[in-house]
């Protein structure tokens, strides 16, 4: 990020620039559409290109933890929900066309760049984990020294959130139910 | 990196005093949800019950002794000072109150008591955070704890779809309204560097005030403006607290109140934001006027304080208005004051509503002054004191506020605020008329007071009528802390 050789910053904003409108076009995308996981999937695309803005900022710890837990984990059960509660039928539409038109040709062009990239210029300027300024152990500072508190106060807020749902999904009949059994 | 800055590596014992009401309440909070399967249901209502009165009365117990032990603990997240003394104590006896008069409540209304106690002590550790938290991250997560065991508590009568409309409808909204609070930090963030509150002191004071620090305190006061019930982001009151049972809504509308009222004095007047006086100005106009006019027309007892919660929201958004000097003093006195004033009156409502609260309309407290003269007078002095009559807390809290104004020229909002008053007057009068002078049209019996329901009116009565005769002890201590919290 010191470089500072005349085009990167131009590289640097226009790579910042073009992250933040997918970002912002996958969440007007997000509301427009009609289908739970049309919406779902959009969503992942906002989780994406935010982990790119991390990354660009320096943050490379939570870029990495941006995409295995919120495009990863958190879309999972995001998908799974909408899956169990409404099952509908599968439609192809115009759009799903599309997808196979141009998904499969740009699946196999991005795979080729990465492989090589990753054959013909490692080695190079390669970045490694810890190089940017926003690596884990910083992270790791912060949380369990400056921000020890928040951090231990938040399994309280864990906590009430488990005990909410206990609450709330429990049957409200049970009390009585069980007062009168014994 | 600062591993070699680093003074020390752990916490040290002191550091622990710093925050020994948040561990109280969370060791009793965790006892009371050990306990809870392992004991028989019918008797484990009361028994979980004393333990979770135990756990506040602690928790008082470690506030004043905390207040011996002033200064920052956890690497600048918290700080002790008389001012968030103040609050703890005043959340704390609010938890205490509250749970006095849940004790019948839980036996009339068949509600699951372990999981209820818990809530109420663990939401109160996030009302405790949020007054001494001096740390925008801190305040949000304690903000985060008080709100949801809120949105929990108010679904807690579960046979009931209007408990569960509020608790969704609370949940909904107030999740937005955190996000906008959020949005706020992070852009004060982007202002000052920091999200310390005495660091964005330092950033704003030194030089030209960034106009994304203008749109942080903004984006800041709609988040808390929603928690406080402040218009125009009251809409969701009048049904969550309709929904929600009586004695929750005795809690939620005073100590996480009073929480965010304490944040709002930190950020407004210890971390110096720039001027959003007039941003007050309209809330609390708009707060006012809006919940005193929607309160004429209810016939619905709850909603009727609901819209009166709106209203003293307002009154009290004028104190914030007013110079930091007298403005936190008279806004510290009248959360106090309002805190023992509004619990007390929401004590007698959920006694007096009964299974299923059925009886909760403005006709069924009719001749309640021949059928129940102690519940009744105590009401009364609950309701004057919300008026704002003299010898009762409600006047000299309404006083400070509008004399904070006054030297602080804002005649205009005082003349909204005293003609609200006026207005304010004629729907708590009617109350009192409906209970004194009208004949009850069907013979509702009122069971009688219990022991923990009458202790909870006294607390509230004699602290109203303390507040109301001797003002000037709380007045001082609070004038005390406004000092410490300028500097």
């Amino acid at each position: 990020m010191e470089v500072h050789s005349g085009i990167e910053p131009m590289i640097h904003l226009t790579l910042f620039l073009l992250f933040g409108g997918i970002c912002v076009a996958g969440a007007v995308n997000l509301l427009a559409q009609r289908h739970p996981i049309n919406s779902a999937l959009s969503l992942v695309v906002v989780m994406g290109s935010l982990a790119g803005e991390y990354l660009l900022l320096g943050a490379e710890f939570v870029a990495a933890i941006q995409v295995i837990i919120y495009a990863g984990a958190i879309m999972v059960l995001f998908v799974f929900v909408i899956m169990l509660l409404n099952a509908g039928e599968e439609e192809r539409t115009g759009g799903s066309r599309v997808a196979l038109l141009f998904g499969v040709p740009g699946m196999l062009i991005g795979t080729v760049l990465m492989a090589w990239v990753l054959l013909e210029r490692s080695g190079t300027q390669a970045v490694s984990m810890g190089a940017l300024p926003g690596p884990p152990k910083t992270i790791g500072w912060l949380l369990f020294h400056d921000f020890l508190l928040p951090f231990e106060v938040t399994s309280v807020l864990v906590l009430i959130a488990i005990m909410g749902a206990v609450v709330l999904a429990s049957h409200p009949e049970s009390v009585q139910q069980r007062n009168k059994e014994r | 990196m600062n591993e070699v800055a680093g003074l020390q590596a752990v916490p040290q014992a002191i550091e622990y005093i710093r925050i020994l009401p948040e561990i109280v309440l969370s060791i009793f909070g965790m006892v009371i949800m050990v306990l809870d399967p392992l004991l028989d249901e019918r008797r484990s209502q009361r028994l979980l019950g004393a333990i979770a009165l135990t756990g506040s009365l602690a928790a008082i117990g470690a506030t004043l002794y905390q207040s011996q032990y002033p200064g920052l603990g956890f690497w600048n997240m918290v700080q002790v000072d008389p001012f968030s003394v103040f609050f703890h104590f005043l959340v704390t006896t609010v938890t205490a109150v509250v749970i006095l008069t849940s004790y019948e409540y839980m036996q009339t209304q068949q509600i699951r008591a372990g999981e209820y106690y818990g809530l109420i002590l663990f939401g109160a550790v996030g009302m405790c955070l949020m007054s001494s938290a001096v740390e925008l991250v801190l305040i949000f997560i304690a903000l985060e704890i008080s709100s949801i065991s809120t949105y929990i508590l108010a679904g807690f009568r579960r046979r009931a779809a209007i408990s569960s409309e509020a608790s969704v409808k609370y949940f909904l909204l107030g999740s937005f309204a955190t996000a906008f609070f959020l949005y706020g930090v992070a852009l004060m963030f982007g202002a000052t560097g920091s999200t310390n509150i005495a660091v964005i002191r330092e950033k704003l004071s030194a030089g030209p005030i960034p106009l994304l620090a203008y749109t942080g305190v903004a984006f800041m006061f709609v988040g808390l403006g929603f928690k406080v019930a402040a218009a125009p982001f009251h809409i969701w009151t009048p049904d969550v607290y309709e929904g929600a049972p009586a004695p929750v809504v005795g809690f939620m509308s005073t100590a996480p109140k009073a929480a965010v009222f304490a944040v709002l004095l930190r950020i407004i007047f210890e971390a110096r934001v720039p001027d959003v006086s007039w941003l007050i100005w309209i809330a609390a106009a708009l707060s006012m006027t809006l919940g005193n006019i929607g309160a004429l027309v209810q016939e619905n007892i709850k909603r009727l304080l609901a819209y009166s919660s709106i209203a003293h929201a307002g009154y009290l958004l004028m104190a914030y208005a007013a110079l930091p000097n007298n403005g936190i003093p008279a806004a510290m006195f009248y959360t106090a004051s309002y805190a023992a004033m509004n619990v007390g009156a929401f004590a007698v409502v959920s006694h007096f509503a009964g299974a299923g609260e059925r009886y909760v309309n403005l006709h069924d407290y009719e001749g309640l002054g021949q059928r129940s003269p102690v519940l009744a007078a105590a009401l009364t002095v609950f309701l004057l004191s919300l008026i704002g009559i003299p010898i009762t807390g409600g006047f000299f809290a309404k006083f400070y506020v509008f004399s904070a104004a006054v030297q602080n020229n804002l005649m205009g909002l005082v003349i909204i605020g005293v003609l609200n008053s006026a207005i304010g007057a004629y729907y708590y009068l009617r109350i009192i008329v409906a209970m004194y002078m009208r004949e009850a049209r069907e013979e509702i019996a009122v069971s009688p007071v219990s022991l923990g329901l009458g202790a909870a009116l006294a607390v509230s009565l004699i602290i109203t009528l303390y507040l109301g005769v001797l003002p000037g002890q709380v007045l001082k201590y609070a004038s005390q802390s406004a000092t410490s919290l300028v500097r």
